[in-house]
Order: structure tokens, then sequence, then C-alpha cells
């Protein structure tokens, strides 16, 4: 076994050849290995089959209290094997990378058909490469010292903030991982890809008041140099003081329907729960989706195109391929209030019939892929930010987000603000304490009435769950007004 | 790979670190074999079988904590982990509390758990196919509403876990678990409703039938048909116990020696107070022979205990481990709680309200209206100030009978009040997970629907 914790060697700006990629170079990975696993895997007569390799290095610092209380580093390292007969799937991996354990694995996988051996011998074509992600310096290479820096200056900036700040966390993660896919149908791929956050936590209390929290963050698939250059830690530890001290005067949240206007960035959420997970195909083929059988009907407002882009360069949300080998692409879900296209793994494309959207991810080795978002966002539209607030006599502006939720099967879903003001006559007036939204993912968007010139995305904080597994996910919006919308609040 | 196996791993790594300059060390170990079997529409839909295995090393130099963990179990990839986690130790800070428990806190429970059963990994792949086959089929056969589904799911776990560390412990112990659910899909031609059922036990001999998982599945989603929108309003809200745990979660977060240690928590500071109604006792209990949140010792070497967590609406105690102890001057509860990376957090384990007198029946008939919540959706609670808000579904209930299914609502309040209006506490305690409680009644909070 190779020592699997020492830095990674090539410079990582171009786009490597297979021979450079991490499982040929430290495990001697070779075609005819793939070849014969893959026949293993065939060898009840499934009709495709596919393996992944998933290397894994992680590292993270914590800092609290003004104490640096943890930094530690781990790796890991697997393989899944997966064979599709008709709609059924067999699923089985290992962490040992020896050719017994990979061909056992294969023989277990094989087990969910029932047929005769394919005659066919398979022969790779190598994937079409580009690399959204140069990155001069791997997370990895990266000093302990430079990464214990950036969690000891957040620290300082946000107790800096404001004297009402009295406990901040700051902690700094990155990870790289090394995944290499070859199929039955001949596409081999391989992709190095890093990921790095930061997130700060703040809790702010004035005289002897009840403390109330902010919190901020963000990253990327970038390296630690972003944090220098880019978005410094200064800038995420007063988001989330700024946050903290709001809140102090924040009065209850209104209850009943009202308008809303969500700010522009990580309100994009909304999108991501009142529309992205209902149009993932598992669902719509299995018609258990809201929005199953509505390809071609309007679910939004004309004011509405919504897409999901694996290809933007940098964001969490992007691969160069996605988890079973597929480039990932920009495609429109929604255009013009119209519903144009669902996401599709391999799976559901081979069922349905309908092109790969580039949407195959897992969160790992020891899961089977499925259809999911990757960096989801509607397009600005022409109104003035200033304006859409100007045009509420009453309502609800909201900035700042939690966590999301949607029923697939209903369409209900909620999403929780915990930056709001009160609109009165077209001003922003009190701030008002969290509160969740809830609506009906093909209807609430009908009621959106103006959308801003002003898209954001968001800075790069998302985890989507589903079925037990989180991936990265990128969202964003502009600022929008949404007529009519349910809002939690208890006045 | 056995458990006494595991153990032996982890005291080697323990050996290493002291050999590599650590003060103190302490090693956690853990592997899991899955199995995994989905049925939908009555044909299988995917089956997934595995195993892994992970070690992790926590070190201190002096008061400097610094950690790593790995998949590679061989004794080349353990010293690589040891020498990694030596290394970490030399950027972390001083922390006068950082540490491990006494020696004389460490130790393991004796008596039988009941936590692995032998015919768990020995079940096969038809028996198991067919359990979620029956569970689904009886989901689809209930009513001609149910014509479509998520599917039926048969899942099998079996895991071991060892820990030692530089003061002289090392133990291990190895569990099993199996789970059957039906997901089914209710639609009378309008819009549809998904909800699900599901059984959980250490042996799949204590498992409810497949046939009751089925029909408890079916009724529950075709109450939810036809589902509307309520008027925005203040109202009682009853949670059914699949609900209702969700409360004692949020008890957990404010009770954890992290949360209050660091004041984030609306509990923090208020032992000996009363933070909620009288009727209302809470305790979490990790010696309960059987249940889900039962081990022999927590994550940090120190036996499982029963807590009063709250006593008759009076807070009792915090959950801690031996770190969050030490910084709020109490002992650590043995709720320390690991994956196998970085310092030790708060878990907990069979944490319960305890059952009260009434059966669910008479509770909806305390009423004469009342909101009666089956599913709750969202994040939308802040422990730190207890402000509560959460989409919810349900039924709305007048004279003690369910008169129209419920949903695109939210339910709101601030947890301090709403510990404080727990009316009435159903008699049906069962254990579904970790975490369980009764029915719960409350006396009001805020609705939003319609206007």
């Amino acid at each position: 076994m190779p020592d699997l914790w020492q830095a990674d060697g090539p410079d990582t700006l171009k786009v490597m050849t297979f021979s450079e990629s991490f499982f040929v170079r430290k495990l001697g990975i070779a075609e005819r290995d793939l070849e014969r696993y893959l026949a293993e895997a065939l060898s009840h007569g499934g009709e495709y089959a596919d393996i992944y390799f998933e290397h894994l290095a992680t590292s993270g610092i914590s800092l609290d209290e003004s104490i640096v209380k943890s930094a530690t580093q781990g790796v890991s390292m697997g393989v899944g094997i997966r064979v599709i007969a008709g709609e059924r799937t067999g699923y089985a991996y290992c962490d040992d990378l020896s050719p017994e354990k990979i061909l056992h694995a294969a023989r277990v996988a094989a087990c969910i058909a029932s047929g005769p051996a394919g005659e066919e011998k398979i022969g790779f074509a190598e994937a079409a490469k580009r690399n959204l992600y140069p990155i001069l310096t791997a997370p990895t290479e990266t000093t302990l010292t430079e990464r214990v820096r950036l969690v000891e200056r957040a620290d300082r900036a946000a107790r800096d903030y404001d004297p009402r700040v009295f406990q901040v966390q700051a902690s700094y993660g990155d990870q790289l991982k090394q995944v290499l896919v070859a199929t039955s149908e001949g596409v081999l791929s391989w992709d190095r890809q890093p990921m790095a956050r930061m997130s700060i936590a703040v809790l702010a209390r004035a005289g002897g008041g009840p403390p109330q929290r902010g919190y901020s963050g963000g990253g990327g698939r970038v390296a630690l140099e972003y944090f220098l250059n880019e978005k410094t830690p200064e800038h995420f530890a007063r988001e989330a003081a700024r946050q903290a001290i709001v809140q102090l005067d924040a009065v209850e949240a209104p209850a009943g329907e009202m308008t809303v206007v969500l700010g522009p960035g990580w309100p994009g959420i909304l999108l991501h729960e009142a529309v992205g997970h209902g149009l993932e195909a598992d669902f719509n083929r299995k018609k258990v989706s809201a929005f199953s059988g509505r390809l071609g009907q309007n679910v939004a407002s004309p004011l509405v195109t919504v897409i999901d882009d694996g290809t933007m360069s940098h964001r969490r949300g992007s691969l160069n391929v996605d988890d079973e080998g597929s480039p990932t692409q920009h495609n429109v879900l929604i255009e013009n209030g119209v519903l144009r296209a669902y996401l599709q793994d391999k799976l559901s494309s081979r069922i349905l019939r309908s092109p790969s959207t580039g949407s195959g991810r897992r969160e790992s080795y020891q899961h089977i892929p499925m259809p999911r978002m990757t960096n989801t966002f509607m397009l600005a539209g022409e109104s003035d930010p200033g304006d859409i607030v100007r045009s509420v006599s009453r309502g609800l502006y909201c900035t700042t987000f939690g966590g999301g939720q949607v029923d697939i099967t209903s369409g209900n879903f909620v999403f929780s603000a915990t930056e709001s003001y009160l609109i009165e006559d077209g001003k922003l007036t009190r701030p008002v304490r969290g509160a969740t939204l809830i609506g009906n993912g093909p209807e609430a968007l009908k009621y959106v009435s103006m959308v801003g010139n002003d898209l954001q995305l968001d800075e790069g904080i998302g985890i989507c769950g589903k079925e037990g597994q989180s991936v990265p996910v990128g969202v964003g919006i502009p600022t929008i007004k949404i007529d009519k919308m349910t809002v939690g609040g208890t006045a | 790979m056995r458990a006494p196996a595991l153990e032996e791993l982890t005291a080697r790594a323990v050996r290493l670190a002291l050999d590599a300059g650590a003060t103190d060390a302490e090693c956690t170990a853990s592997e899991g074999d899955e199995f995994s079997a989905t049925v939908r529409m009555r044909e299988v839909e995917s089956v997934k079988e595995a195993g892994s295995r992970g070690l992790g090393v926590r070190i201190l130099r002096g008061r400097r904590a610094g950690s790593a963990f790995t998949s590679d179990l061989s004794a080349e990839g353990i010293r690589n982990m040891v020498r990694a986690a030596v290394e970490n130790a030399s950027v972390t800070t001083d922390d006068p509390n950082a540490g491990l428990p006494e020696p004389e806190e460490l130790g393991s429970l004796n008596g039988h758990l009941d936590l692995y059963h032998d015919d768990v990994p020995a079940l096969e792949a038809p028996f198991k196919i067919a359990q979620a086959t029956e569970a689904e089929s009886a989901a689809l056969a209930y009513d001609p509403r149910i014509a479509n589904s998520e599917g039926g799911v048969y899942e099998t776990h079996v895991t071991s876990r060892a820990f030692s560390n530089s003061r002289g412990f090392t133990g291990s112990y190895s569990a099993t678990r199996c789970w059957l659910s039906a997901s089914p899909v209710a639609s009378d031609g309008g819009a549809m409703e998904r909800d699900y059922w599901f059984t959980m036990a250490r042996t799949s001999r204590r498992l409810e039938s497949p046939a009751d998982v089925g029909k408890k599945a079916a009724e529950r989603a075709l109450r939810r048909l036809n589902a509307k929108k309520i008027a925005t309003q203040k109202a009682p809200v009853i949670f059914e116990p699949r609900t209702a745990r969700t409360l004692l979660g949020h008890i957990f977060d404010a009770v954890e020696g992290d949360a209050v240690y660091r004041n984030a928590s609306f509990l923090a500071g208020r032992i000996g107070e009363k933070i909620a109604a009288g009727n209302v006792t809470v305790i979490d209990d990790g010696t309960l022979p059987g249940l889900f949140g039962t081990s022999p010792f927590d994550d940090e070497g120190v036996p499982s205990r029963r807590t009063v967590i709250v006593e008759k609406g009076v807070l009792k105690s915090y959950l801690l481990n031996s770190y969050t102890a030490r910084k709020l001057g109490l002992k650590t509860t043995g709720n320390a709680s690991r994956g196998l990376s970085g310092n030790a957090g708060v878990g907990h384990g069979n944490l319960f309200l305890e059952a009260g007198g009434l059966p669910p029946a008479d509770i909806l008939q305390r009423y004469e209206k009342a909101l009666f919540v089956t599913e709750l959706l969202g994040f939308g609670v802040n422990t730190v100030t207890g402000d509560y808000s959460r989409g919810a579904a349900g039924l709305w209930i007048e004279s003690g009978e369910p008169v129209q299914a419920v949903s695109e609502v939210t339910i709101a309040g601030n947890l301090k009040q709403m510990l404080m209006d727990i009316e009435f506490i159903g008699a049906d305690l069962e254990f579904l997970g970790s975490v369980a409680a009764p029915t719960l009644a409350i006396h009001e909070m805020t609705i939003s629907g319609n206007g």
C-alpha cells in the first residue's frame, strides 16, 4: 500500500491524462483491470455496469473561545460497483482495493441480474476533458500554520466588529477528492476535486439580554489563497457578527399570507426547494413528484427562468464530470415559466430514453448515484432592486436563510428566514425574528411579479441532503417579489 | 474483523501515539456491514451490500489536542495516522480544559444489554427482499387509492465499535439492527400525498409484521388526502408521538454541554428552575437493554447511565462529556459522542419524555378544536432563543374527531413557552428510535395559513 497521506504531485492547473491520474499513479490500476472488474460485474447478464474509485483526503481546523481546539486530518479510500438490469440496481462497495476484494464486490453487485454473461469486449474511450477548478496549490499542500491563521483572523474580526459579540466559533475545512469512473459503455473518466470552506458562528448579547446568533461562511472548489485574496476571513466574520447584532433589535415575525421580497444570493434556496428537487428525474420516472407529467406546462410566472449549471468555474456545486462519468452541463429547467427539463442520471435517462443532463451524483463510493442539483439559480430580470422594495406597501424582506425542506409528492416546501425586515410603505423598517416560509412548488413561483437585475450566487455553503446522501451545491437568485406567500411568524 | 480484533488495533494506536510523544491518547475504531433491499411496485428496485472500517486517533501533548483518521487499517496506515495527529497537535492552542476522563470515571456496564443478535448477519437476501415486498404489497392492496409507491425497504446493519485510551480503558461491543418500512402514495385523482411507516429492532424477530407496516403506512397516506390550508389563527396543537419526539431533540440541543457552556441555549444557567409544565419529566438512559440509544460505555470510555434532565418541570441536569463537564465545573454524565474525527461532542442515549396517563384519543377529546400534527418540515428552530417556526401537516380536530386534513401551514411559538404549555401527555410512549415521546398537547401556538 503506498503512503496515501503524502501530498499529491503534479501541478493541478492543467488537465490530467489517464496515466497521471491518481489511481493509475498511486495504485497502478490499468485499463485491463477495469475491464476485468466490469466483465465480472456483468457475469450474470446485467445490461450496464460502472465502477467508481474514490480517495478522499480531508483536513479541518476549529477555533472556539479564541482557542484553536481541534486540528484534524483524515484519509479514506474505497470502490463502488453498480450493475443495472432493467430498472434494477445491484450495488456493492469495499474499502480494500485488492483485486480479489474488488472482484468479490463485482460478483455481489452482479447478482441483481439473472442471465448469461455478455460477450462484448469493453474498450475505453476517454471522456472529453476540461478543468473547471484549476488551482495552484492543492488544499492539502498548504501548511497547518496557514490554516490556523485564517481562523484566528476570523475570530479577531468578529470580536472587533462590535463589543456585544461574546462568542465566536470559526472553522476552516478542506478536502481533495480523487475519482476514477469506468463504465461498461466504454466511458473512462477521472477527476481531482478540491473543496474548501470557512464557517463562522457568532453570539452577541446586549447588557444582560438574551443572546442572538449570526452565521456566515463560504468557499468553493478553491485553494486556501481564495481566503487570502478574494473572500477573506474578515469578510465572513463581519457578516456573521452583523447578523447577530441586527437580531438584538428584532421584533416578532408576522403570521399569515403576505408579499415577500427575497434579497439576492442565498435566498435562491427557494428554487432548490420549490422546484429543484421536484424536477429530479427519479421522482418523475416513478410519478411521485408534484411536477410529474408537467413538461411543457406553466409552473411559474413568465418572468421566471431557472437554470441548473454544473459547469461554473470554482463553484461549490460544480463538477468536471458527474459521479457517473458524464460531463456536467448548463441545463434550463424552467424557461419563462414553462417547465423544460428534469435532472437526469444514468438510470433515469436509460428508462425515460432522455438525454443525460450530467446530474448523477453520490455522496461517496458507499452510495448509489441519483439525480441531484449542482448550482441552481434564476436568471436576472429587468427590475431595479430598490423599485421592488418600494412597490410593496406591507410585506417582508428576507435576506438570509437557514435550511429548507420539501415534500416531493405534495409539493409543499419550507425555507427558514434568519434575517428579515418588515416592509412598510415601500421602506424597510424593523428587523424581525426567524420565521419559516411555506408554499407549494408548482404554484408558488406563479406569484413572482418582479425580478431584479441583480443576480447573485451564494458564497458557497450549501449542503443538500436526499435519501441520506449529502452533496455540496450552490444556489443563486436576483431580488424577487412574490405577491403571496405564507409566513410562519407569531405576530 | 471481530470486535476484539478492532480493540487490539485501537490499543496499538494508543501505544504508538505515546511512543511518538503524546502525553495522552485515545483511539476509536468502527466497522459496519450493511444490506438494503428496496422493492417498488412489487419489483426489486435495488439491492446493496457492503462493509467498511475506520480508525480515528486523538492525542494530547500537554494541553494541546490533535487528531487524525484513516480507512487504511494496515500497520503502516496506523503509523501514518498517528504521525498526522501528532503533527496536528503542534498547531492547536493550549486549552486548560483539554484532557481525558479521570481513570476512576472510566468503565463499562456489565449486564447483558441485548444489542447483538446472531440472526441478523445470517438473514438471507431472498428473505429480506420478500419482507420488503410483503410490506409494500400490503400498502398497495389496502385501498384502490394507493396506486403508487416509493417502495418497501428492508435493511440490516451489523456494527462494531472499539475504544482504547492511555488511562487504561479498552473495550468493544457489537450491535445489530433491522429496519422495515413502506412509503405508499395516495391519490384520488387530485393531488398526491405520501406517508410512511417503519419498524426497527435489534433482531428481525421483534419487527412489526410486514402486513402491519404496509397497512399503517397506507392509512397514514390516505388520511392526508384532500388536505387544505386552514386560516391563520391561534389554536391548541397536539403532536402525535412521531412528531412529539422532535421536541425532545430540541430539548437535547438546549441541554447538551457544548451549547450550555457557550451560552448558546435558552436553558443555559437554569438548573433548578421550572422550565416546563409540572407534568413533564425528561430522562436520558443509555442502559435500557435492546434499545437504540444503549451502549456499555460512551465514546470516551465512561459507562452509560440514566440521567434525569427534567423532573416534574424542573431542570435537573445537562448532558455532558468530560470536556464540557470541566468547562462547567461539573462531572461527565457519560454522554460523549464522536465520529472518527476531531474532539468528542455530546450525544444522548435513549432520550424520552415519561408517559402520562391518558390514551391519545382522550387527549383529542379535551379540545373543542385543535391541530393534530403528523408531519413537520424544515429547520426553523433556534435553540439559542427558543424561537420555533416549522412547516406542518396533519388533521384538524373538532370535538375529538378529525374533520379535515391540513397541509401547507406553519406552527410557531417559543420553546420556553411551549414547554410550559404542555397540557396533556399521552400514555403511548414507544421507542421507535433513540428519541421517544408520547402524544403531547400544547395549549396554544400560532398557525399560519390562509389570510
